[in-house]
């Protein structure tokens, strides 16, 4: 998902702002396992025992000047208490204020503040905040975890946090040995003062957080970063590889009840009857309730006391129901539907003239297939409530606490302060855990208020079984794309008239009146024209389906890449062109990002010098997505109709690295989902209304035997740091067409490939 | 009630025998380190050991481990030296990204290199397809596979 943070603070309605800020609750300073009695579960590694000392739990802003104008004072996500604790030992927990999923911030935004904080890193531990006003996305304002914002929007936070801590730390030891602060210095832990005397930040901790919290402070310069750049492990490596680190599924509370949903067929359709006599006599099942599910629909959970009865409960369900009332989408029917809106004209996203296109020497005319895709994070979804007269408490691993405690809230009917979220760690997420209508949360608050109603007082853990989660919606959106081009014998593109088809992702939910401009969707559009200098024409149309359409990694580019990159090889190929030079030209004396990429995965391919065997072939692409640049060399085969890729060669530009070892990983798995993609069974259908697939029998996933060797490399830069969790994704797909092209001739304009 | 061999403890669960060993870890024992991904051992992460052998705990009910040794994640990163031998590899490669497919992946390759001392990748591709990673960490899986074979050697 694609957040400009400044216009989105600036759009975001007033009442969703406020409702926000209401929803964020008192400050808490500590968030760890500890103060969960009864839970006996492991959080982000073994948080020491021993309590620690949040620094600056009495905040002062010290103001050197003392200008008399009204103290500025810092801003709850700029307090070093809610980010940092030290304990008496020298361990330094450090709060995140992002979900990990998978993309490794869990180390990286605490190797920024260790960097600041001259922090000892063996040292340093790391843990989840809370729906806390000071875990928000500093530019958002509100708790995000998605559009790779994480460490671009809180590269400076952290490290400010991390010298915050550093100076007050230095202020006590110079208190305590009667020393002006610039005679010290800090070193991997330790206060340093003359004569080489030395304190532990764990020996300073208590009398640190008397000192007043700065307000400016020094950063250091670059060149002195010992751990910002270095391959860095991941900091929950071992709980990870042991079986020792929990997720939202494995949240055990006293008495805890398990339930499942029976959810209609069709998106919001309604219950007709049903008889629960059979679910009601399996051993184990507590209750069976009528319950409301997502788009109005009506469902009905079974209550029991573990996920096996709960489930053999639903099984024996007789259930009918009512789809009278909503629209039953059909693959067959989108597809024609689609196709016809694409020849009729739209809202207009890019004027050009296309008078050129009539008279053109060469002309390609193209139409593109992009099915629905469910995003399958392997954890499914899940979100255990607790009620406690006009409290609740939720456990899950989301991307948006703070919208989900508001929607807790409003579902429960209580008082958004009095709603607290406890955000787990998530098995994977790819979007699927950033959902502005809260679809899971709501209904499993929907479960809980059932159940008290029918009496019962135990927490309810609502789980989903993977059939539900395949079945259940917030798809990547089927899209059709269609293109006019007009080109001359030397490539030169003179008209470029391109249509695009699909479900507005973000209409109807908080984020359209930032994103849907003009009836145009900017989810859509992103990544089509940049970076080549073409006379495009875009028009747009978002029809409305009953199918709920959700952000799916790297969102617009998804399908916008493939379009741009693989029509753009088309016309350098018709043209006896080589795909490099073509882009590159084409790029003008702009874009040097974008050719850094490209250029660096094309010398460290071979491309152009090694001699590829005679059944394969180089596919090229590059995107900018997120603010980051990935290019993709390739090397692809197919045999007897079927693609094979062989090797991937990455060229990678997303300005300042924090942890290679992060960068690395996600452009690797980035690339495996821009794989899934083309792969057969990658693509979500519904005849008459009902979703076709179930698991990953017929939702397939790549495996072990579909990962082609992948080499990553990245462009050197000293710039802040843009984002790396999407971005990986969006070329794959085009380069793999692209030698698929080079191959047979033939570019696939359909996902996933059929070439047969 | 039936009893379960459960990483060398005979343990009672009270759990009706059709249950799978699944859900007789999870939510009866508490034993959440194996974990639910598919229920139709389509993706693996729900894999054990019964009698060194890798199984699909979420179609396995507890009936067919009547008598026999169930080993699972809990301990197989530390009391058996292969495990422990996977475990440090995982963790030299950095292998796990969201985490949540991992103990089955342990698990399989932990059978994978207790049965072959020295896997090819066909070897390993054959051990581990059955288990699912949606983050994409096959090629570390790959290169911490090889090397726990090597430091095995």
């Amino acid at each position: 998902m694609h957040f400009d943070a400044q216009t989105a603070r600036a759009h975001m309605p007033k009442g969703l702002v406020a409702l926000m800020n209401q929803a964020q609750g008192a400050i808490n300073t500590e968030s760890d396992a500890a103060s969960h009695e009864g839970v006996a579960r492991r959080t982000f590694l073994k948080v020491s025992a021993a309590s620690g000392f949040a620094l600056g739990a009495f905040p002062l802003v010290a103001s050197a000047q003392g200008a008399g104008a009204a103290a500025a004072g810092l801003k709850p996500f700029e307090q070093p208490s809610a980010f940092v604790r030290i304990d008496a030992d020298g361990t330094v927990t450090v709060t995140i204020n992002r979900l990990d999923f998978g993309q490794g911030v869990q180390t990286g935004l605490p190797m920024i503040l260790a960097e600041e904080l001259d922090a000892d890193w063996s040292k340093v531990r790391s843990v989840h905040g809370d729906a806390n006003q000071a875990y928000a996305d500093p530019m958002m304002g509100m708790h995000l975890t998605g559009g790779s914002n994480s460490i671009k929007n809180s590269y400076t936070q952290y490290r400010e946090l991390g010298a915050r801590t550093r100076a007050m730390l230095v202020s006590a030891a110079a208190a305590q040995w009667g020393v002006d602060a610039s005679a010290l210095r800090t070193s991997n832990g330790f206060v340093v003062g003359p004569g080489g005397k030395k304190l532990g930040y764990g020996a300073l901790a208590e009398a640190a957080m008397k000192q007043p919290v700065p307000e400016k402070v020094t950063l250091k310069d670059p060149k002195q970063f010992r751990l910002i750049g270095k391959p860095t492990g991941r900091l929950d490596a071992k709980a990870k590889s042991s079986g020792q680190q929990d997720y939202g599924i494995d949240v055990r509370l006293p008495g805890m009840l398990t339930a499942v949903v029976a959810r209609p067929p069709v998106f919001g359709a309604k219950l007709k009857s049903m008889d629960d006599s059979a679910a009601k006599a399996i051993k184990g099942v507590k209750a069976v309730l009528r319950v409301p599910t997502d788009r109005g629909g009506e469902g009905v959970a079974i209550v029991a006391d573990g996920y096996w009865p709960a489930k053999q409960g639903r099984d024996a369900l007789k259930v009918e129901w009512d789809t009278s009332a909503v629209g039953k989408p059909d693959t067959t029917a989108l597809l024609a539907q689609y196709r016809e809106l694409a020849t009729k004209p739209g809202n207009v996203a890019m004027q050009a003239d296309m008078a050129p296109l009539a008279g053109a020497a060469h002309k390609i005319s193209a139409e593109f297939v992009f099915p629905y895709l469910a995003h399958a994070p392997m954890e499914p979804l899940n979100c255990t409530v607790k009620l406690d007269g006009d409290k609740a408490e939720l456990w899950m691993g989301t991307q948006m606490p703070g919208l989900d405690a508001m929607a807790a809230a409003k579902t429960l009917g209580l008082q958004p302060q009095n709603v607290k979220v406890n955000t787990q760690m998530a098995g994977g997420g790819f979007g699927r855990r950033a959902i502005p209508t809260s679809d899971y949360v709501v209904e499993a608050c929907g479960v809980a208020k059932a159940a008290r109603t029918a009496g019962i007082t135990a927490p309810v853990r609502t789980l989903w079984s993977r059939e539900d989660a395949i079945k259940g919606g917030y798809y990547r959106p089927m899209h059709v794309h269609r293109a006019e081009i007009g080109f001359d014998a030397q490539g030169k593109i003179l008209a470029w008239d391109h249509t695009i088809v699909g479900q507005s992702i973000t209409k109807g939910s908080p984020f359209e009146a930032f994103m849907v401009k003009n009836g145009i969707d900017a989810t859509a559009v992103e990544g089509m024209k940049e970076p080549y200098n073409v006379p495009m024409k875009l028009s747009v149309h978002h029809p409305d389906v009953n199918v709920p359409v959700l952000w799916w990694r790297s969102v617009g580019s998804t399908h916008t890449a493939y379009a741009m990159e693989t029509l753009i090889d088309e016309v350098a190929r018709t043209t006896k062109q080589d795909p490099v030079a073509y882009r590159m030209a084409l790029m003008g004396d702009k874009h040097p990002r974008h050719k850094a990429a490209l250029q660096l995965a094309v010398a460290q391919s071979g491309y152009g010098k090694k001699k590829l065997a005679a059944d394969r072939a180089w596919g090229v692409a590059v995107h900018e997505s997120f603010e980051s640049v990935v290019a993709y060399v390739v090397e692809a085969s197919v045999k007897d109709g079927t693609p094979k890729l062989h090797s991937i060669t990455a060229g990678v530009h997303c300005n300042l690295v924090v942890n290679p070892k992060s960068v690395e990983a996600q452009v690797q798995g980035a690339a495996l989902m821009g794989l899934s993609m083309c792969l057969p069974g990658g693509a979500i259908t519904l005849k008459d209304g009902v979703v076709e697939q179930s698991n990953f029998g017929d939702f397939a996933v790549p495996r072990i035997t579909d990962m082609p060797q992948v080499t990553v490399h990245i462009v050197p830069s000293a710039d802040p740091p843009k984002g790396m969790g999407e971005p990986g994704l969006p070329p794959l797909a085009p380069a793999f067409a692209n030698a698929i092209a080079q191959l047979t001739g033939k570019t696939p304009r359909e996902l996933p490939f059929k070439l047969a | 009630m039936p009893t379960l061999n459960i990483n060398g403890k005979d343990t009672a669960v009270d759990a009706d025998e059709s249950t799978p060993i699944l859900w007789a870890l999870r939510d009866t024992l508490g034993m959440t380190g194996t974990k639910f991904g598919c229920g139709q051992a389509l993706c693996g992460a729900c894999t054990v050991h019964l009698n060194g052998a890798p199984i699909r705990s979420c179609i396995t009910h507890i009936s067919a481990a009547a008598g026999q040794k169930i080993t699972t994640i809990e301990a197989v990163t530390t009391n058996d030296k292969v495990g422990k031998a996977v475990h440090a590899a995982w963790v030299k490669h950095d292998v796990a990204q969201c985490g949540y497919c991992q103990s089955g992946q342990i698990m399989s390759a932990t059978a994978l290199l207790q049965g072959k001392k020295k896997p090819t990748d066909a070897d390993i591709d054959a051990a581990m397809a059955g288990n699912v990673c949606r983050c994409g960490t096959y090629v570390r899986i790959r290169a911490a596979i090889h090397d726990a074979a090597k430091t095995l050697a």
